[in-house]
């Protein structure tokens, strides 16, 4: 074990002479500090090219938000704020783990490198299982992409005999509706001439329940009326972000996984720890392309 | 990535004899499929790429012929209109993403690379491995693309038509992205070994000019290969899910795809040229026996071109409907990227004034790209200018200029390459004559081909017509010709390398005389390449080599002055 990964100032290239090497070091290199060295400068190249491929979608993006900014401030509406911050929440203490389990590492703990990656791969199952709630929902409700949208369908009632009838089911459960308030109203403005007390502020709590109830309350798709033009793309954007995403985060777990299995047999000491620094900074990454999405894509004010 | 495998111990084991090579140390299908060796990885390319070579050549030939007489030469149940469309679009695709990609880089880079820094091996040899298993998979997908409904898109994959389409665009896109993983391992590969694997004393400037052209590759390969990867995965998601980027009926931008595509797609004919650059610079200095004239310009115009190269991706779309400003600016700047390949190509003839010059055949191969090359780069001006664009845009002259770059650049580069390290490769010396002679085919027919081609481009002929007016039939008839000449060089020049390897008389460990530090091993090298790192000299001083007529090749002098290890360049 001649060339420890912490001494900095160690030779570069020692003359070859290839007896007493750690098993974990490669052939083709010289030093273990190389072979360091390489991975390092490897996983960072790797990491530009993950960020160049996201930087496409966020191209995306940036245009069609620019250029359909109504799509973008009635869409994300759908998107569920809570789910969404509560996994922000997650990532990052998934990225605090991960950076302690390597220092676990890097300081020969063992003990505490399992755990704390056995915390960075439950917390990854936490993110997909939120990440599984939010998606089922949106199918519940028609929130697919392009032609299979509620919202799409309902702007195009002549493409095809569903979207028809979905379009007819619609308008009638609207005026259903329409029916239904007008009632309440005659009912309350019936009360409020019996009670006559304080007018203006029942009125002003009625406004506001109204204005609600075209988002909540009545789950079906004429809540979707009213949605711009387009609206669909929108959902495009979001399901291969999060999912671009979320296929990263599965690509992590087994990483972890793989480093978990082998920082139970022992492989990773203060001499040998690249692997679970280069699966870090990729975590790490990871969790800062949601960093960017969450409020790119659930925050969205005019 | 980087740990000991049991293939790499028990390989090394077969080291100690003499006389066992890198060939020759193991043997059986899985020593060679699942190698760690970067020569074996590199020989697969090579034949790997050769066959991609050779199915898009073939594509072409039919394209031309086909092209003989005005209303298509083939009847309607061979070629149909439609079939046309295929063909060019097969052609295309393969020879893009199969073939001229890879090439240089997946072949001689990975051959070359780690010998030329007198390393062992690249820096991950597990990802090497997997970028050529990579590429396999590609060219199945590409396969079950031409043998299932073909693919008809033009090898640009533009949207709205290539969501429509009945085609089989998702094996193609599936295809392609698996491809690109491939070249950005080759690249990520090149990068980390050439800033961490050089040996003690081979500073930046002391480097091979191959290794600055691969470098400069490989950046090209790390920063645009990711953006094709994401538009292909949008468009397949158009195609599966209907995103509607990209889709002008869901409110879609078309445009968009144009610029995500080339901004890959530009920066990756940069991928395609600067590797042969790299070659050039290699060949023009061995075989003037002269310093390379204007190292450090060399040098520092590749990583120009790798950068300038991102910047001029808008020009593929002077007609698409992109505001005039940015036509202007990206206008200019294509002109920009001019003037470092120009610095090359200079520095290239420089070199060869008062050289002592060595037709080998090689250097014939050297001489051509010059020229080649030339036409190529001044004709792509007369596309760069605003004005005359619109009228030559998506004609014939298009066709002329990227085939004098890519093919009498590009393809030619990497045969002068290939006769170059032949002898390394594989320890065997081939016929000269008869190199000498497919090179000259190979040229004439090459010019035959596509000189005619901007004559009838300039004078209005579309490009991907699967007929044309009789006006045009003169150009189409001796292009015709010049193709079968050329596939004929082609061939023939291929098969004096397959038969050297039956008859050819063994190779000296440096035949050509080179400085650079592959030539110091043995012809083929030993599984290891070098005991140890060996000593770096300067990679064009030919001051201390003398030819050896025993021998065939050139040794060190041991009465060479004493050099006093000052650099010259």
């Amino acid at each position: 074990m001649s060339a420890a990964v912490e001494t900095k100032d160690q030779a570069h290239h020692e003359d070859g002479d290839h007896h007493g090497h750690s098993p974990f070091q490669a052939h083709h290199f010289e030093t273990m500090q190389q072979q360091f060295d390489a991975g390092k400068l490897g996983i960072w190249l790797f990491l530009f090219t993950e960020i160049l491929m996201f930087s496409g979608l966020f191209c995306a993006y940036l245009i069609y938000r620019y250029n359909h900014p109504e799509v973008f401030l009635y869409a994300h509406k759908q998107l569920d704020t809570t789910m969404g911050a509560i996994n922000t929440v997650v990532l990052i203490v998934s990225s605090l783990s991960m950076a302690w389990a390597v220092r676990a590492a890097q300081l020969s703990q063992k003990k505490l490198l399992v755990f704390m990656l056995s915390v960075t791969l439950a917390l990854a199952g936490v993110f997909l299982v939120i990440k599984y709630f939010e998606y089922t929902h949106k199918f519940d409700i028609g929130l697919f992409t392009g032609r299979s949208n509620v919202m799409y369908q309902l702007q195009h009632p002549d493409e095809s005999d569903h979207n028809r009838e979905l379009y007819d089911s619609a308008i009638a459960a609207e005026h259903e509706e329409e029916a239904e308030h007008k009632e309440e109203e005659a009912h309350a403005v019936a009360e409020a001439e019996q009670e006559d007390e304080h007018p203006d502020e029942h009125s002003d709590s009625h406004a506001s329940s109204h204005g609600d109830s075209h988002g909540h309350g009545h789950g079906g798709p004429e809540q979707f009326l009213d949605a711009p033009r387009n609206t669909q793309i929108f959902f495009g954007i979001y399901y291969m972000m999060t999912g671009l995403h979320g296929f990263h985060i599965v690509f992590g777990m087994v990483a972890i996984g793989w480093l978990l299995y082998r920082s139970i047999r022992g492989d990773f000491s203060s001499e040998y720890f690249g692997p679970v620094d280069y699966v870090g900074l990729y975590w790490h990454l990871v969790d800062l392309i949601w960093i960017y999405l969450f409020p790119l894509l659930y925050l969205i004010r005019s | 990535m980087s740990t000991i495998t049991p293939e790499t111990q028990t390989a090394t084991g077969h080291n100690d004899d003499p006389s066992s090579n890198y060939l020759t140390c193991t043997s059986g299908f899985m020593s060679w499929a699942f190698t760690l060796d970067h020569k074996r990885i590199g020989v697969m390319y090579l034949v790997g790429i050769f066959a991609a070579f050779f199915l898009g050549g073939v594509l072409a030939l039919m394209l031309r012929m086909h092209l003989l007489v005005p209303g298509g030469l083939f009847p309607d149940w061979m070629v149909s209109l439609d079939g046309y469309n295929q063909l060019f679009t097969l052609h295309g695709a393969v020879m893009t993403f199969l073939f001229i990609i890879p090439s240089i880089p997946g072949s001689l880079g990975n051959f070359v690379l780690p010998l030329m820094v007198g390393a062992k091996d690249v820096a991950f040899p597990r990802m090497n491995l997997a970028s050529f298993h990579l590429w396999v998979f590609g060219a199945i997908f590409f396969l079950i693309a031409l043998v299932t409904t073909g693919l008809d898109t033009g090898w640009t994959f533009y949207t709205p038509y290539s969501i429509e389409t009945q085609t089989n665009v998702i094996a193609a896109t599936i295809g392609a992205f698996i491809l690109g993983f491939s070249s950005i391992f080759t690249g990520l590969n090149f990068i980390v070994t050439v800033n961490t694997m050089r040996p003690p004393g081979m500073t930046w400037f002391k480097m091979p000019l191959f290794m600055w052209a691969i470098y400069a590759t490989a950046i090209i390969q790390i920063l645009a290969t990711p953006v094709l990867g994401i538009t292909l995965l949008l468009l397949m998601g158009e195609r599966l899910l209907g995103i509607g980027i990209f889709d002008p009926s869901m409110g879609g931008d078309p445009v968009l795809f144009q610029h995500f595509f080339w901004f890959y797609s530009h920066p990756a004919v940069y991928i395609m040229i600067l590797p042969a650059m790299g070659i050039m610079s290699e060949l023009m200095s061995v075989y003037s026996r002269k310093p390379i004239f204007g190292y450090t310009f060399i040098a520092y115009s590749s990583i120009a071109i790798a950068l300038l190269g991102f910047l001029v991706w808008g020009h593929h779309m002077f007609v698409s409907g992109q505001s005039p400003m940015a036509a202007v600016i990206f206008s200019g700047l294509t002109f920009s990227v001019s003037i470092p390949s120009a610095i090359k190509v200079f520095n290239w003839t420089a070199t060869m004034y008062k050289g002592s010059i060595n037709l080998a055949t090689p250097m014939c191969y050297a001489l051509s790209f010059i020229f080649l090359f030339s036409i190529g780069g001044l004709t792509g001006l007369f596309l760069g200018a605003l004005a005359t664009d619109i009228h030559l845009h998506d004609t014939y002259f298009v066709v002329a200029h990227f085939h004098y770059v890519m093919m009498g650049g590009t393809v030619i580069a990497f045969v002068g390459g290939l006769y170059h390290w032949w002898p390394k490769m594989f320890g065997v010396m081939y016929n000269e004559f008869f190199g000498r002679l497919f090179c000259a085919v190979v040229f004439f027919g090459f010019n035959l081909t596509f000189l005619p081609q901007f004559v009838m481009g300039s004078r209005g002929m579309p490009r991907r017509y699967a007929t044309y007016v009789e006006e045009y039939q003169i150009f189409h008839v001796l292009s015709t010709i010049g193709a079968l000449t050329l596939g004929i060089g082609m061939v023939g020049a291929m098969a004096v390398l397959v038969v050297s390897l039956f008859k050819g008389r063994k190779a000296p460990a440096n035949p050509w005389g080179a400085a650079t530090l592959e030539w110091t091993c043995t012809s083929p090298p030993p599984y290891y390449n070098f005991e140890h790192a060996p000593h770096v000299d300067s990679p064009y001083d030919y001051s201390d080599l003398k030819y050896d007529a025993q021998i065939g090749g050139y040794v060190k002098d041991p009465n060479a002055p004493k050099k006093s290890g000052s650099d010259h360049h």
